[in-house]
């Protein structure tokens, strides 16, 4: 049987826990502009399961409609749509003001789609085919409800401490030594803390390349920074979410 | 043929040495009118001129020697050939001397030239009597006689003639020329035409590897042709690759489809819930390997299509080495090996950073699967080097390496010599290696890292850049 080595660096705290559904997010309201009614209502029924509430529009001209009228958290626009164009809605949203974050989906190719989908006004872009974690993770990420805040010189997950400024790391005040790679992946992931960030966003945040790590490059070096941050210590902060990615989190 | 005929006339040479004829015709006729009246205004100034000497000698003559000097000057005059025309009128304009036998009346009547040309009538014509035209100064001397002096002007018939002539002799060589024109240019013109077309239909019913026919002058039709053929080149290697993958895709997918399936039905039969989410978890894994493949075929064809050209920008190509040995070396040491870097600082190449990214990862991936087989330590390694107007990045292992004569069948889409497929992969990696270094006007060059050694050469794998023109 072939597996895929995505998931194979599956490490003993991996305990199931759900991707992202837990009973804390406070209610967060996205769009949904999808014309592929099928996929929609697939869409729709997992971020309702994972505690999102979503609108959908299943045109260009009425999501633009819906995303001037009401006020969403994040919008998530599909490229090709019947009446509008993806593209045109995320830019005519944009000419009026409305600076929600935006998700693109596209069945195009990826690398040049991606550069044109962010200029047009896009916060992020995921190619179709996608798994549906990593669409959940990105949407929580825009939404950033759970995360630190931007301006944050220092991020604190229980008793690790990153300073921005000076790069120190400390876990219950004792300093830990990090590569300069290896102390971006930790302000990623802290900077996100409580939420799933996937090997994609990682690979995309940390090392500025933008597609799926076909192998398990990114887990090798989170695990790396998993032993320098836990190895002394009795409580796990660095999770592994089973089939999505990984999560900084403070158990208490 | 009258088919044929209209046909020609629609051709451009044809067009074109029609007009051209039609051209030269205006300026021709133009040309020879402009002469014949320049020359005519000429002549008539000669005429005039030598006919005003003649009369002041006629006046001098008389009056040196009265009537009979001027009668034997008019005489001697009048004889010789080609001579003026010559009268002496009484005072009543009757005729008393010359060499005409009548004159248009009237025309002796007054001093100095006449007005217009008059018609007379000269002696002894062979074809009987016939009118003339001429020109005359007239002289009243003071005894009342008149003297007349004048220049037969000539059939001015035979001139237009002459110039008629002229006209149409030009006519029919430009004729001719435009004919020579027609047969050689247009009909070469049209055939090599015909040639083309014909290739083209072939080439509309599916030969793909018909070229139209190019020929050795270098014109523009063989320019036309070259740059035609070229495309038909580009054409038949982006439509064998298209039917390569489809190829490929029914084989290649069939099988991951098939498994698909029956794990799905498998998991549909299961009784026990932990066994169920095990084979339910395959399946998710099964379709996402599915999905890679399918999203490094699109990312293949989207790069060979070469759709992605126009992002293009300055990429450090050490920067990018460097990355990538530091992404991938803790991967090589949790897997046994060992990697190690030389890399020339500063090399600078116009290029997509993310694809040249990708094609080096890919690279490391195949090195970090496949060195572990060798014999010894297994190693590998990153290289960057300036060498020969090229900047060469290499990607070597001390692996099991590729025998020479299997390695252009690796560059093909889906191979993989492992023929268990007992290590992950879509099998299309070095492919899309081997696309972007096209994108990027590059080659790929596969190699034995030792060649000396026969157990365990390991491969090379090096990416040729073009070094940028400044």
């Amino acid at each position: 049987m072939e597996t895929s080595v995505r998931y194979s660096a599956e490490t003993a705290e991996s305990n199931g826990a759900k991707t992202g559904g837990d009973a804390i997010v406070p209610h967060m309201k996205i769009l949904v502009i999808e014309d592929d009614l099928e996929a929609a209502a697939y869409m729709t029924k997992a971020f309702r399961e994972a505690g999102i509430v979503v609108d959908h529009a299943s045109d260009g001209e009425s999501g633009l409609f819906m995303g001037t009228e009401n006020s969403y958290d994040v919008l998530v626009i599909d490229r090709m749509l019947p009446r509008r164009d993806g593209l045109s809605v995320i830019s005519e949203l944009r000419k009026r003001g409305i600076n929600t974050p935006v998700l693109i989906l596209s069945a195009l190719g990826q690398v040049d789609d991606r550069v044109t989908g962010l200029r047009a006004g896009g916060d992020d872009y995921l190619p179709k085919p996608y798994a549906f974690s990593e669409l959940l993770a990105r949407v929580e990420v825009l939404g950033r409800r759970k995360g630190t805040p931007e301006q944050d010189m220092v991020y604190r997950v229980g008793d690790l401490e990153l300073d921005r400024l000076s790069h120190e790391v400390k876990r219950a005040g004792k300093e830990v030594l990090l590569q300069p790679r290896e102390f971006r992946l930790l302000e990623y992931l802290m900077k996100n803390a409580g939420q799933v960030v996937t090997r994609t966003m990682l690979l995309e945040n940390v090392w500025d390349y933008h597609f799926d790590p076909q192998t398990n490059v990114i887990d090798v070096h989170v695990s790396r920074l998993r032993s320098k941050i836990e190895k002394d210590f009795d409580k796990p902060l660095l999770k592994t979410i089973r089939g999505a990615g990984y999560m900084i989190k403070d158990e208490a | 043929m009258l088919a044929r005929a209209r046909l020609m006339f629609r051709s451009t040479a044809v067009r074109l040495s029609a007009l051209y004829i039609l051209l030269f015709a205006l300026c021709a006729a133009f040309l020879v009118f402009y002469v014949t009246a320049m020359s005519e205004r000429l002549l008539a100034q000669q005429t005039r001129q030598t006919l005003q000497e003649e009369v002041q000698d006629i006046e001098r003559a008389y009056e040196r020697g009265g009537i009979n000097l001027l009668l034997r000057m008019m005489e001697r005059r009048a004889r010789q050939p080609g001579a003026n025309l010559y009268v002496i009128a009484g005072p009543n304009g009757e005729m008393l001397a010359g060499n005409v036998a009548s004159v248009q009346p009237g025309v002796l009547d007054e001093q100095g030239w006449t007005k217009f040309p008059f018609s007379y009538e000269p002696y002894s014509e062979a074809a009987g009597p016939r009118r003339h035209l001429a020109v005359a100064n007239v002289l009243l001397l003071d005894n009342g006689l008149r003297v007349m002096v004048g220049r037969d002007l000539g059939d001015p018939n035979r001139f237009r003639g002459l110039v008629r002539r002229a006209l149409m002799v030009a006519l029919a060589i430009m004729g001719f020329g435009a004919l020579i024109i027609w047969f050689g240019i247009g009909r070469n013109a049209l055939k090599r035409i015909d040639r083309m077309s014909a290739a083209s239909q072939k080439i509309m019913a599916g030969d793909l590897s018909q070229r139209l026919p190019v020929g050795k002058s270098g014109d523009e039709f063989d320019r036309l042709s070259d740059s035609l053929n070229a495309m038909l080149g580009r054409i038949e290697k982006l439509n064998e690759g298209l039917r390569q993958v489809s190829d490929n895709i029914a084989h290649d997918l069939k099988t991951p489809l098939t498994r698909l399936r029956n794990k799905a039905a498998d998991a549909l039969a299961e009784k026990r819930e932990d066994v169920r989410r095990s084979a339910l978890e395959g399946i998710i894994a099964e379709s996402d390997q599915l999905i890679r493949t399918f999203n490094a075929l699109l990312m293949i064809s989207r790069v060979e299509a070469g759709s992605i050209a126009a992002e293009m920008s300055e990429v450090d190509l050490s920067a990018i080495s460097a990355d990538s040995a530091e992404l991938y070396e803790p991967v090589a040491e949790e897997a046994g090996l060992s990697l190690t870097t030389a890399l020339e600082p500063g090399l600078i190449v116009r290029g997509n950073r993310e694809l040249i990214g990708q094609a080096i990862f890919n690279l490391l991936d195949n090195a970090i699967k496949y060195a572990a087989g060798g014999k010894g330590e297994p190693k590998i390694g990153v290289k960057l080097a300036k060498s020969d107007g090229t900047f060469r990045l290499s990607v070597w292992d001390n692996g099991p390496g590729i025998p020479a004569e299997k390695r252009d069948e690796v560059l093909k889409r889906f191979v993989r010599l492992d023929e268990s497929r007992s290590k992950p992969g879509t099998g299309l990696g070095l492919s899309l290696v081997e696309a972007v270094m096209e994108l990027h006007g590059g080659s790929l060059e596969l190699s034995s890292t030792h060649k000396e050694n026969t157990e365990a050469p390991g491969l090379t794998v090096t990416m040729v850049f073009p070094v940028p023109k400044p």
